[in-house]
Order: C-alpha cells, then structure tokens, then sequence
C-alpha cells in the first residue's frame, strides 16, 4: 500500500505519471466525475487549514467519493488524549482513504505506519507538505510543459518555508534546474539544503537579496510570505515582513513568459496591482491543487478511468 | 597497571576512546543485566595513548549495532570458553532504535513517548544520523 507522506516518495517517474494524470482531468473534469463512487476520504485536520482541507473535499466531490473528518483537534479524540496510531487504527475502519494534517512533525508518518489505508500527509508542523510540491510542479509543468531546464527564483522566507524546502528537494531530480533563492540574510535556506540538497546534487544556485537584478534570469518566481508565527520577536517580523513587495514595477524587469507562483494566503508580498498580469497564476495553482489531488487520490486508491 | 582477570564467556570491548566507557555502558543497558563488568578507564594504549575498556562476563546476546554509532574504532571480542572466538569492528548501523532520543520539541515522538524512537543513518561520511519523523539531525556532541 502506497501512502505519500515526502514529496520524495514518488519517484521522476511516478511524479510524472499523476501529473499527467491531473492535466488530463484538468483537460476534461466531468469523464472522472463518478471514478470514486462509494469511496470515502477522511480529513483528519488536527489543526484548521481552510484552502488544503477544502481543496482535499473538494477533490474526493470531484471524484464522486464522499468526505468525512474533523477541522481542529479540539473537536477530535486527539483532545480526550488519543493517540495518532489509535485513532489512524479507528478512522481506518470507516474511511477508504485518509488526508491528514498535524501541528506535530512526523504525524503522518505514525499515522501511515498503523493505518490499514493510504494516507497522505496534508501537513506535518513545519516539516512536510508535499501535496503542495505536488501542485506547484504541476502548475509549472501545465503552464511550462517541463520542469527541466528552468531557472527557478525563490523569494522571501526561505529560512522557515517549507513549501520552498520541499520544492528545492523535488525539482533537484530535473536536468538543467537552477535556483536563485532571494532573501533577506535572517532568512535564507537552511544549511541543510545549501549543503545536503543543493550542493551534493551539483546543482547551480546563487543567493542575493536583491530581487529587482534577478528578475529578468528567472523562468519562475516563487513568493512566499513571511510567517508571523515563526518569529520569537515581533521586531524582527515587522522588520522583514515587507521587504519584499512584488509590484507592477519590478514585474516589468521579468520575461515575458515569467510566471509568479505563491503558495497562499498572500499577505503584502504580491501587490493586488499584480493579479491581472497574466504571468501571475497563484489562483491558477490553487485550481491546480484540486487536479493534482484528484489524480493522487486515484492513484493510492488504484482507480482508474473505465 | 591496574590488573582485571580474563573472563571465560562474554565481551571485550577495546579501544573505546577514553571517557566514552560510560557512555557505552548506557547505551548497552549493561545496568539492567545481572553480570559482571568491568569498566577500565583510561588504559595505556600504544595506538590510542589512552583508552577505555570494558569487559563483560556472561553467554548473553548484546546489541553491538550501537559501538559503531559511539566510535566507529571499537573493536569487540568474544569470548567464549576463554578464548576468543570472533573478532568484531564496530560499524555505522544503518538505523538506531531506543538508544537516543529526539530533542526536536516539535516532533510527534516527543509528544506521545510510546513511540519508538528511531533514527536512519542518512550520511556515513558526516556520520549523520536523523530521527525519521521529523527529519531532525541528532547531534552527537
């Protein structure tokens, strides 16, 4: 039984298979619209998470399937002091298929080991998200129509994005893949990454923090926020929280076939000026998300189209 | 030089780097079993200049897997009828199960302490080993 709890679970190949999966239901939604039929999929969200469990729900309706789950630990056995094996064990017996999310790192991996179904992770703490990579690569590879041979920028909160860490990790498996990872000093990758991802894979990357020279080197521009909750000093976030503003201005320094990615919620990093250029498909990647997560839970459930 | 008896069946472990014996002794739970050891700190050594060692004394099975992740120019002899039957180097196990824990107070296995802790070897060069559910590097100093 396949689970998906690292981005790095699924191999070149497999990657490629689901994501040419989701851009076929992308091409025609309705021909995979009862695939899943008397299928359940359980969102165990241990912590809220208002666009990922919707988009999951929404996914499973897509199919056809149906949803159980809870939206907060509070309102789950987690509270009464349950543990993740036990209630994986339990919610085992009533669903076909698990999503699930936990503030703790390394949840879904407990939950994956006891639970007698596939389980995704749909976010472990600030260690893993990969359905997230998931999406992103398949925004680029719908939008681009490879992950090779790119030049890809990653801006703002490198240090505690793990969004930007699971990217870095998958898109280090494609020829030609270059990184320029822009951030402030207090915010650059992890060593770990420069060292054991970046480096041990040979792979090109510069570090800058200065974001407006870049910008007509890169093929994708990856924005990401800066996390309120990841500062012990409020000082520091309201130092750094603006120091990277995309604007009108600062996209007419980039290609024209450039495209600007987020993960989502944007705070102030992506000016609302910035929407209606067509290179800036952030709401485009959270349809994609949708896609990815349809063909993915068809994949761990072995379901294909008659 | 201080003198302790050969032994009849059980363990030497030899050249442990000087100061490191205690930590052997925890990590082998040589407290929890009802045998004789001995801990010889700060040995001469020709090699080493100090070292430590211990013996043990018993047809007991020990989890030598541990040495290699301590130091990997542990040797282990066995002892068996009071003469030496195999000869082992110490290794890095390729995972380490209940010796150490994680430290990272954001993983799961701080929070529910059944489960076992458990860390993958994911660098021998580096002598890097991380928990496997949040990925965090243990820190061996």
């Amino acid at each position: 039984m396949k689970h998906l709890i690292n981005p790095l679970d699924f191999s070149v190949e497999e990657t490629e298979e689901l994501l040419l999966l989701a851009e076929d239901i992308a091409s025609d939604r309705s021909r995979y619209s009862d695939v899943c039929h008397g299928k359940k999929l359980a969102t165990l969200f241990y912590e809220p998470s208002t666009r990922t469990r919707l988009s999951f729900e929404a996914a499973m309706l897509n199919l056809g399937g149906n949803v159980l789950g809870f939206a907060s630990g509070n309102d789950s056995s987690a509270s009464k002091g349950e543990s993740v094996a036990d209630t994986i064990r339990v919610v085992s017996c009533y669903s076909d298929i698990v999503a699930m999310r936990h503030p703790k790192e390394g949840a879904a991996l407990v939950a994956a080991t006891h639970a007698s179904v596939p389980v995704i992770n749909a976010g472990d703490g600030g260690h893993q998200h990969p359905t997230q990579t998931l999406t992103d690569m398949l925004t680029i590879h719908s939008l681009k129509g490879h992950l090779d041979n790119l030049t890809i920028g990653l801006c703002g909160d490198l240090k505690f994005g793990r969004t930007v860490h699971s990217l870095i990790s998958s898109l280090v498996r494609y020829p030609g893949v270059k990184f320029v990872l822009i951030s402030p000093e207090e915010l650059t990758v992890p060593s770990y990454i420069r060292k054991e991802v970046l480096q041990k894979n040979n792979i090109e990357f510069k570090e800058t923090e200065d974001l407006e020279s870049v910008m007509p080197e890169l093929d994708i521009l990856y924005m990401t926020r800066v996390q309120r909750e990841r500062f012990f000093n409020e000082e520091d976030y309201i130092r750094l929280k603006d120091k990277y503003i995309l604007d009108t201005a600062k996209m007419a320094l980039a290609r024209e076939d450039m495209l600007v990615l987020h993960p989502l919620p944007r705070v102030n990093e992506i000016a609302v000026e910035v929407d209606n250029d067509p290179r800036a498909v952030y709401f485009k990647q959270a349809q994609f998300g949708v896609y990815v997560r349809m063909a993915l839970i068809m994949k761990l459930l072995g379901v294909e189209l008659c | 030089m201080l003198n302790i008896s050969g032994i009849q069946n059980g363990y030497v472990i030899d050249h442990i780097r000087a100061g490191k014996s205690m930590d052997i002794y925890k990590y082998l739970r040589l407290d929890k079993l009802d045998c004789q050891v001995a801990i010889i700190k700060n040995a001469s050594s020709n090699k080493m200049g100090k070292k430590d060692i211990i013996k043990v004394q018993g047809d007991m099975d020990l989890h030598l897997d541990i040495l290699g992740f301590v130091d990997d120019q542990i040797t282990v002899n066995i002892i068996r009828g009071g003469k030496i039957v195999e000869k082992k180097k110490s290794e890095l196990p390729e995972t380490i199960t209940n010796v150490i824990r994680c430290k990272n107070p954001r993983c799961i296995s701080t929070v529910e302490q059944e489960l076992p802790q458990i860390f993958k070897l994911t660098d021998a060069s580096t002598r890097t080993y991380r928990c496997i559910y949040c990925e965090e590097k243990f820190d061996t100093k």
